[in-house]
C-alpha cells in the first residue's frame, strides 16, 4: 500500500486515540461537575462545553490559530518561555481536537450520569463512602454504555475532522495531514483514485464504530434485565 | 428515665405541590427506640429524615447525637453525611444495579465482616440469592437487602423512608414483622417515616404526626389515632421537647 496513505492513516489514528483518551479523563470530572454541581454559574460552562456543536470549525480554528501564534500572548509565552510552537505541529492539532470533541465525551457522560437515579449517589454516601470510591464503584459501573457511546463518538468524530485540523495544522504530509484532509487534498489534485480510497475507509470506519455503539448497548440492555 | 440519643430542632424551607412552607420540627428520639413519622405527602417526613442523614442542609437549628453534635447552624457544624452513624433506607431502595446481594453488603461492611454478613443473609432470608443482582430480585426481596444493607454498616440509627410504600398488603405485613425482628436483633434507634395508619400503629412505640412542616400530634400510636373517637382521652398537641435554640418547653 501507498506508504503516503499508510502514513495519513496512522496520523488520523493517533490523533483520534490521544483525543479520546484525554477526553475521557478530562471528561468524566467535567460531566460530574456539571450534573451534581448546585453551583449557580454552571450553565456558563455548560454553554462553553456545547459551543464546539454550533460554532463553525474555522472560527474555533481562526481563533485557537491566533492563541498559539508567537505574536500574540498565549503563544509568544510558550515560545519564549518553553520554546513550543504549537502552529502548524501535531501537539496543536491535537489541542485543538479536544477541544472541539470536548461536547461529545462530556454530553454522553453527563447524560448516563443524569438518567441514574440520584438516590444512588445518596445511598453510597450513607454507607459512609467518599465522592471517589462512590464514582469509581457505583456511578461509572452503572453507566457503561453511556462511557462506551461517548468514547465511540468522540474516536470516530475526531477521525473525521476537517475545519479545525486545517486552520491549525496547515495540512502538512507526515505531521499534521489527516485522512479527511486528505480526501480533499486529492479532489484538488483531481486524483480521485486516492480520494476514493479515504472516502472509502472513512465512510467504513464511521460505520463500523456506530454499529458497535448500537449492538454492545442492545447486548447491555438484555443482559440488565435478565 | 430513658436516655435521648437523637436531640433535634431543625428549620428549612419547603417546596412542595401545594407551594412554600416551612419545615421546623424539634424531636427527641430515646436509645433503641423504634419511632416513627406520620403525615401526609408533601408534610416534609422525608425532608427531615434526610436532614438527619445530612443528605439536605438545614438552614437554622441543631442536630445533636448522643452527646455530638451533627449539625449547629449557631457555631457553623454541619458533619458530612459519610461521618453520621447512621443506617438509611430510600423509598425507592436505591440497590447498586452493578452489585449482587453479597457484593452490596459486602461494600456497605466497613470492616468486610463476612460473619456478620452471613448472619444478615440469615436474617433477611437472602442467602440462597447472594449472587442475584437488583434486577432479578422480587420487590420484597430488594426490600429485605435494602434493610440488610442499611444495617451492614452496624449503624447506631436506622432511618427508614416509607421501605414498604411499594409493596402489596400481604407483603407488607411480613416486611413489617422483619422490621420489628431487626430492630430487636441489631438494637439501631430506628425512625422511620410512613402515612400508613396501620403500619404506624404496628411498628412503633411512639409517633410523631407531622402537617405541614410542624409536629401537631405526638405519643403512643393507640392514642394518637384514637382521640378522634368519642370517649378517648386527647393525645398531646404540639412541641413537647425542651429546645435549647428557641426556648421552647415541654408540655
Amino acid at each position: 500500500m501507498d506508504e503516503a496513505f499508510l502514513q495519513t492513516f496512522w496520523i488520523s489514528i493517533k490523533l483520534a486515540s490521544l483525543t479520546t483518551l484525554i477526553l475521557f479523563c478530562i471528561g468524566i470530572p467535567l460531566a460530574y461537575f456539571l450534573t451534581y454541581s448546585t453551583f449557580r454559574s454552571k450553565v456558563v460552562l455548560q454553554a462553553l462545553v456545547s459551543m464546539p456543536l454550533v460554532l463553525p470549525p474555522s472560527v474555533l480554528g481562526f481563533y485557537l490559530l491566533l492563541a498559539f501564534s508567537p505574536n500574540y500572548l498565549f503563544g509568544g509565552w510558550l515560545n519564549n518561555w518553553f520554546g513550543i510552537r504549537l502552529a502548524f505541529s501535531f501537539a496543536g492539532i491535537l489541542i485543538g481536537s479536544v477541544i472541539f470533541n470536548l461536547p461529545f465525551m462530556v454530553n454522553s457522560i453527563q447524560t448516563g450520569f443524569s438518567n441514574l437515579p440520584a438516590s444512588l449517589k445518596d445511598a453510597s454516601y450513607t454507607l459512609g463512602k467518599s465522592r471517589t470510591t462512590t464514582i469509581s464503584k457505583v456511578l461509572l459501573p452503572n453507566i457503561k454504555p453511556a462511557l462506551l457511546t461517548g468514547i465511540c463518538l468522540t474516536f470516530a468524530h475526531s477521525i473525521g475532522e476537517f475545519g479545525v485540523i486545517l486552520m491549525i495544522g496547515g495540512n502538512i504530509p507526515g505531521k499534521t495531514r489527516v485522512a479527511s484532509l486528505a480526501v480533499y487534498d486529492e479532489v484538488q489534485a483531481l486524483n480521485f483514485g486516492m480520494a476514493g480510497k479515504y472516502a472509502m475507509f472513512l465512510f467504513l470506519f464511521s460505520f463500523i464504530i456506530l454499529l458497535f455503539i448500537y449492538s454492545v448497548n442492545r447486548e447491555y440492555q438484555k443482559w440488565k434485565r435478565f | 428515665m430513658e436516655k435521648v440519643l437523637i436531640d433535634l430542632h431543625v428549620k428549612k424551607k419547603l417546596h412542595t405541590n401545594e407551594g412554600e412552607g416551612e419545615l421546623d420540627v424539634c424531636i427527641n428520639i430515646p436509645e433503641q427506640a423504634l419511632v416513627t413519622v406520620f403525615g401526609k405527602s408533601g408534610a416534609g417526613k422525608t425532608t427531615l429524615l434526610r436532614i438527619i442523614a445530612g443528605l439536605i442542609k438545614p438552614e437554622g437549628g441543631f442536630i445533636k447525637v448522643g452527646g455530638q453534635t451533627w449539625y449547629d447552624s449557631g457555631a457553623n457544624i454541619n458533619i458530612k453525611p459519610q461521618l453520621r452513624d447512621i443506617g438509611f433506607v430510600f423509598q425507592d431502595y436505591a440497590l447498586f444495579p452493578n452489585m449482587t446481594v453479597k457484593e452490596q453488603l459486602l461494600y456497605a461492611s466497613p470492616l468486610k465482616e463476612h460473619k456478620y454478613i452471613s448472619e444478615l443473609l440469615d436474617v433477611f432470608h437472602l442467602k440462597g440469592l447472594c449472587e442475584r443482582k437488583p434486577g432479578k430480585l422480587s420487590g420484597g426481596q430488594q426490600q429485605r437487602l435494602a434493610v440488610a444493607r442499611a444495617l451492614a454498616r452496624k449503624p447506631r440509627i436506622l432511618l427508614l423512608d416509607e421501605p414498604l410504600s411499594a409493596l402489596d398488603s400481604e407483603m407488607r405485613l411480613a416486611l413489617q414483622e422483619e422490621i420489628i425482628q431487626a430492630h430487636t436483633n441489631f438494637n439501631a434507634t430506628t425512625l422511620l417515616v410512613s402515612h400508613d395508619v396501620y403500619e404506624v400503629s404496628r411498628l412503633s412505640n411512639y409517633v410523631y404526626v407531622i402537617d405541614n412542616g410542624r409536629i401537631s400530634k405526638q405519643g403512643k400510636p393507640g392514642d394518637i389515632f384514637n382521640s378522634a373517637m368519642p370517649g378517648r382521652p386527647p393525645a398531646d398537641e404540639g412541641p413537647n421537647c425542651y429546645c435549647s435554640v428557641c426556648g421552647s418547653l415541654r408540655q
